[in-house]
């Protein structure tokens, strides 16, 4: 675990540096603990806050998490949903930058698609054994 | 020179393992058979002495037992002195052979209808796993080694665990394991036996539905204790550590239905043995997901590649050979009578479908990080999101069917009268989302579908519980769908009517949420037995009338120091005001994450109710008042057994 940490320390240690070309929108650093004026924006970002991990806590999203980082990561959120940017477009580019461990929802790749049929899978293999049962 | 309890309490773990060995052979010559029942009594007192040992270490602060050494302190108040004893690795997993020791005694000392050939075998597959155990603990981690020179003071318990939610969570939901753990091994004695039938489902269903409800109370205490404790705001994230709790509950749910319709209908042999089997290996995952920290991190299972690998094989060995038995005895048992699709043993069948589609769900989502990891490198995380939509659907459609179920007759399809029965629990459904959609204007199919299957369940059990001729099966069937229903409404209402704030104000300033104004009145210093805090006041008004007051503290404990969030927290209708104390920004302004969190009790009083509907049904095919009745009208023999009912 502390390796882990270590790891994403570093990775948000250097990632203003590399990231400040691309930054479309300024983050305002106040953002990380005021919540949005307009309710529905406000709404979007802490949507996607929910959804995304705070690097340094154990298992907690941004949203609920105190640390630091989190609520540096909460500015750069709600700068960029108040900059009209899609919540998608932040989470991709937040991947990006921190790696897929940061995004609660696992995207739909070629390797992640077992994990997402999962449930139809299940569900498939119980018909099959109620046909039999009841035939 | 007297020997010191501790080596007593190490020795007497020995004998146990003798014990327990002694267990496991005796079912292999018939002559040995007369052995099990001795050896399963010698075996559970032996652990309670080591347990007791053990005890008696952390009373004292005997600081030359390395594990006291390391988890007490000699500030630490009595009760947490007691519950030290399984707050930590080794202690945890001696409470665990100690539970599994005591249920050997009372399947040794019950009444077994079954002969006592089937009893020798069910003690022999709890000795073969008390073996297991007792191996990791003598050989991978020996809650007793001793340090020389004992060290003046120990490191402490962390303060996270100094709680009463979390002090009784291990033990209620071991005993929840150990019970699946029974259940297993009496399935195990019925494949040698040949003999799977109404005899055996009654024998095995007491044990069962208690481990059930165990598990039951025990999840539900350690997510009140997250809620309230770790002060983030929720109550499940659907980590691995929750997760590992809820595999063996959902197949334990499959089997308490599963077992009910062996007893009553002599079906579903098999499904209901490879159910029993489920509960074990999901009992034994759990145990091993939480203990050797596999799941939480890959690398803290380096860290002690000994313990994990021991772990590892020994998971692999009990559920290995669990499989095996199944594998090779199940071909041999008749599946048993036949029904309908619309009757309760069809409607029950999909439900445990839906509950192992449920238990796929959570295994595919718990390992798959690990196992993805271990292929490709990658790291990704999979949360709430994913679960959320993936389980509510199911979950929805489950508490239909619950709504159903106990209105159907047994065998065949007879729908008459159904549909008039129904109409209540429809109406209602479809009355409260609308009122969802209406007055509190949530729109999320999700959270209207759980409120509308939650309503639909409470009314439909509620009819149940009003229909004449009650019984205590049909009394707790009522009462645990009733909980059911209690608990989706408290996790959907407390999740869809949420407000939260996460402001930074300074002393003398306030915010406003849905109606609410909270004010910041005061942060002061606070000391407690072995920690000092800055609280928080916060005056919480509605409408100008004071409504709350909360206290959130950041705590700072000496012994081990670690800092905590305290949460302030006021009940509110049926719900809370939950308030956390951030950090202070240098300018003299304070973070505050405050939320309004409406029916969320209920989540928990659900639990409550499911647990006792449980412990009601035990009663089974007796009627409420019978008793009672029979008294009074005439002096009937005492011994009549009331016919079934249903």
């Amino acid at each position: 675990m502390s390796g882990r940490v270590a790891l994403a320390a570093l990775l948000l240690a250097a990632a203003p540096a590399g990231a400040s070309a691309s930054e479309p929108a300024a983050v305002d650093p106040a953002l990380g603990t005021t919540p949005l004026a307009d309710p529905a924006l406000e709404a979007k970002a802490m949507r996607l806050m929910h959804e995304l991990r705070c690097l340094t806590c154990q298992n907690q999203s941004i949203a609920d998490s105190n640390a630091d980082q989190a609520e540096a990561m909460r500015a750069l959120v709600r700068s960029r949903i108040a900059a009209g940017e899609a919540p998608e477009a932040v989470r991709a580019d937040l991947v990006a930058r921190y790696g897929d461990w940061v995004s609660f929802r696992p995207a739909l790749r070629t390797d992640t698609l077992a994990l997402w049929a999962v449930p139809a899978l299940a569900l498939l293999a119980g018909g099959l054994v109620a046909r039999r049962l009841f035939r | 020179m007297i020997p010191s309890p501790a080596e007593l309490g190490h020795l007497s773990l020995w004998l146990a393992a003798a014990a327990a060995l002694v267990m496991a052979a005796a079912p292999v010559r018939p002559a040995l058979v007369g052995l099990a029942r001795p050896a399963a009594v010698a075996h559970g007192l032996l652990l309670l002495c080591a347990y007791a040992a053990m005890t008696h270490a952390f009373l004292v602060s005997d600081f030359s037992v390395s594990l006291v050494a390391t988890n007490s302190h000699t500030a630490k108040p009595l009760l947490y002195r007691l519950t030290g004893v399984w707050a930590n690795h080794e202690g945890s997993m001696l409470l665990w052979v100690l539970i599994l020791g005591v249920a050997g005694l009372a399947v040794a000392l019950a009444r077994m209808p079954l002969g006592e050939t089937f009893r020798a075998r069910t003690l022999g597959s709890l000795g073969v796993v008390a073996l297991g155990f007792l191996a990791f603990l003598l050989f991978a981690s020996n809650p007793f080694a001793r340090l020389d020179p004992a060290p003046p003071e120990g490191m402490g318990l962390n303060p996270l665990l100094q709680d009463p939610g979390l002090a009784f969570h291990p033990p209620t939901l071991y005993v929840g394991y150990v019970g699946l753990v029974v259940a297993f091994a009496l399935a195990v004695a019925a494949l040698l036996d040949g003999k799977v039938g109404p005899a055996w489902a009654r024998a095995t269903r007491p044990w069962v539905t208690l481990a059930w409800a165990f598990l039951t109370m025990g999840i539900a205490l350690g997510s009140w204790w997250a809620y309230y404790e770790l002060g983030w705001g929720g109550w499940w994230f659907w980590d691995p550590v929750e997760n590992a709790a809820l595999m063996p509950w959902l197949a334990a749910t499959a089997l308490l239905h599963s077992i009910r319709v062996l007893e009553t209908r002599d079906a579903l042999r098999n499904w209901t043995l490879m159910l029993a089997i489920a509960g074990f290996t999901f009992s034994m995952l759990g145990t091993f997901i939480v203990r050797s920290g596999l799941l939480t991190s890959v690398h803290a299972f380096a860290v002690d590649p000994t313990r994990g690998l021991f772990l590892l094989v020994l998971l692999l060995g009990l559920t290995g050979w669990a499989l095996l038995v199944w594998a090779l005895r199940a071909p041999k048992v008749a599946e048993g009578a036949r029904f309908a699709m619309t009757s309760r043993e069809g409607v029950l069948v999909v439900n445990n479908l839906l509950l192992m589609a449920l238990l796929a769900i959570v295994f595919i989502g718990t390992l798959y990080p690990m196992a993805l990891e271990a292929w490709n490198g990658r790291q990704i995380s999979v949360g709430p999101p994913y679960f959320n939509a993936t389980t509510v659907p199911l979950i929805v459609l489950l508490a239909v069917l619950m709504g159903v179920g106990p209105f159907l007759a047994w065998k065949r399809g007879t729908t008459s009268g159904l549909s008039r029965r129904l109409l209540l629990p429809g109406l209602v459904a479809t009355a409260s989302a609308g009122a969802m959609l209406a007055l509190f204007g949530v729109s999320g199919l999700l959270a209207l579908l759980g409120v509308a299957a939650s309503a639909w369940l409470a009314v439909a059990s509620l009819q149940l519980l009003l229909r004449r001729g009650l019984t205590f099966g049909r009394a707790g069937t009522a009462l645990a769908h009733l909980g059911v229903a209690v608990s989706i409404l408290g996790a959907t209402a407390s999740g869809a009517l949420q407000r939260e704030a996460l402001v930074s104000i300074p002393l003398g300033d306030g915010f406003a949420l849905s109606g609410f104004t909270v004010t910041l009145d005061d942060v002061a210093p606070r000391a407690g037995p072995n920690w000092t805090a800055l609280e928080a006041t916060l005056s919480v008004t509605r409408d100008g009338a004071p409504v709350a007051t909360l206290r959130p503290q950041s705590r700072t404990y000496t012994s081990p120091p670690m800092e905590t969030t305290e949460a302030g927290i006021a009940m509110w209708r049926a719900g809370d005001l939950y308030a956390v104390l951030g950090k202070p920004d240098g300018s003299g302004r304070w973070q505050v994450h405050f939320w309004v969190k409406p029916l969320i009790h209920f989540i928990w009083w659900g639990a409550v109710l499911m647990a006792l509907g449980a412990v009601v049904a035990l009663g089974g095919a007796l009627r409420l008042g019978a008793l009672a009745r029979r008294r009074r009208a005439l002096p009937a023999p005492p011994a009549a057994v009331p016919l079934p009912a249903e």
